[in-house]
C-alpha cells in the first residue's frame, strides 16, 4: 500500500461528460526512500519513506546520522509503506507517478477543529424552536429516564470536543495528474483547511 | 494559493473554449448541447443576461433570463461547461446596474431593455 504526502491547496470543478465534477486540488511531495526493511531484518517487509526537505538542526543527531549515512538531505516526516520490497533500492524517489487518472484511493488527514462543540454542530440534533419564548433553542433535552435505569446509558450523545481527529476517506477518485507540477486533483472532499497535509494511499493488497 | 491559480488557469485553457465577452442586459443566444438517448442536438436558450459570477474562469457563470409563454425562466450556465456550444450576442444592452432581478418583476414590453446607443 504504498502512498505520499500532499499539502491541500483548496477545493476546485472540472468539467467533464456536461458535468462539473467537484475536485480538491492538492500539492504532492515527492519522497525518498530512506531505508528497506526486511523480514530478516526487522520482522517485517516495509520501505522507509522521507518527505518535505527540512534543517539539520531541527532534527536530532542520531535522525540527521541515518540520512547522512546514505547521503540524503534530512526530511521532516518518515513514513512506512508495507510494500513488496523486492523492487525498491534506498534513494529512490517516491512520486506522483504511482498514481494514474480514473484511479480510486484512500485519503487520511485531520479533520478542522471545532473545539468543545454543542449538540447541534455535533451530533446534528434537531435543537428547539427559536421564538415565542422557548428558551430551548440549542439545548440537548433529556438524556434518559427516571428511576430505571437510574443512570445515563453509554455512549449517549452530548456536548463535547469536535474536530481534530484522524479520518480517512475511502475511495476518492483521481481524477487529474500534473506529474510535472506535483498537482493532483481527487474528486470530493478531503478532511483539514487548506495548507494541511494529508496522506494519499494506494488501494490494493 | 497560487498554485492552486495556476492549476485552475491551466484547466481552464485546456478546454481551449473562447469565453464570451458578456455584460449584464445584453441580448444574448446560447446554443447548449442536448443528449436524447443517443442522439445529440443543439438547443438554443435565447434571453438577456440579468447576472455574472465568480468571474470568467472555472468557476464562473452566468444567468440568461427569457420569458416562455408568459412564465420566466432562468438558466446560469458556466462559462466553461462542455455543454456550453457558444455564446452569440444578438445586441449589447443599456443598464445601471450589474445584477437585473428587477426584470423579475416585470412582463412583456417593461421588460424589455434598450439597445446601447440608442
Amino acid at each position: 500500500m504504498l502512498g505520499l504526502i500532499a499539502k491541500k491547496l483548496g477545493m476546485s470543478q472540472i468539467y467533464q461528460d456536461g458535468k462539473a465534477i467537484p475536485v480538491t486540488i492538492l500539492e504532492a511531495e515527492p519522497g525518498v526512500i530512506t531505508q528497506i526493511k526486511t523480514k530478516e531484518k526487522d520482522g517485517y517487509d516495509a520501505i522507509q519513506v522521507g518527505f518535505i526537505d527540512t534543517k539539520e538542526k531541527r532534527l536530532t543527531k542520531p535522525v540527521v546520522s541515518k540520512f547522512k549515512k546514505n547521503d540524503i538531505t534530512p526530511k521532516r516526516v518518515l513514513k512506512e509503506f508495507r510494500v513488496d520490497v523486492g523492487n525498491y533500492n534506498v534513494k529512490d524517489e517516491i512520486k506522483l507517478d504511482i498514481f494514474e487518472e480514473g484511479e480510486v484511493v484512500d485519503v487520511i488527514g485531520t479533520t478542522k477543529g471545532k473545539g468543545f462543540a454543542g449538540v447541534m454542530k455535533r451530533h446534528n440534533f434537531a435543537g428547539g424552536p427559536d421564538g415565542h419564548g422557548s428558551m430551548f433553542n440549542r439545548r440537548v433535552g433529556s438524556i434518559g429516564n427516571c428511576e430505571f435505569p437510574g443512570r445515563v446509558v453509554k455512549g449517549r450523545k452530548m456536548p463535547g470536543h469536535y474536530g481534530n481527529v484522524k479520518v480517512t476517506v475511502k475511495n476518492l477518485k483521481v481524477v487529474k495528474i500534473d506529474a510535472e507540477k506535483n498537482i493532483i486533483a481527487l474528486r470530493g472532499a478531503v478532511p483539514g483547511s487548506k495548507g494541511e497535509y494529508i496522506n494519499i494511499i494506494k488501494k490494493g493488497k | 494559493m497560487d498554485k492552486m491559480r495556476a492549476f485552475e488557469e491551466e484547466i481552464a485553457k485546456s478546454y481551449n473554449k473562447e469565453i464570451p465577452e458578456l455584460w449584464p442586459g445584453d441580448s444574448v443566444k446560447v446554443y447548449t448541447k442536448v443528449k436524447e438517448g443517443n442522439k445529440e442536438r443543439t438547443q438554443i436558450f435565447a434571453g438577456t443576461v440579468i447576472r455574472r459570477r465568480g468571474g470568467r474562469g472555472l468557476n464562473g457563470t452566468f444567468t440568461v433570463r427569457k420569458e416562455s409563454y408568459g412564465v420566466g425562466v432562468e438558466k446560469i450556465f458556466p462559462y466553461l461547461s462542455d455543454t456550453v456550444e457558444k455564446v452569440e450576442i444578438v445586441y449589447r444592452g443599456k443598464v445601471r446596474r450589474a445584477r437585473l432581478y428587477y426584470l423579475r418583476n416585470r412582463r412583456g414590453k417593461a421588460a424589455k431593455i434598450r439597445k446601447k446607443g440608442y
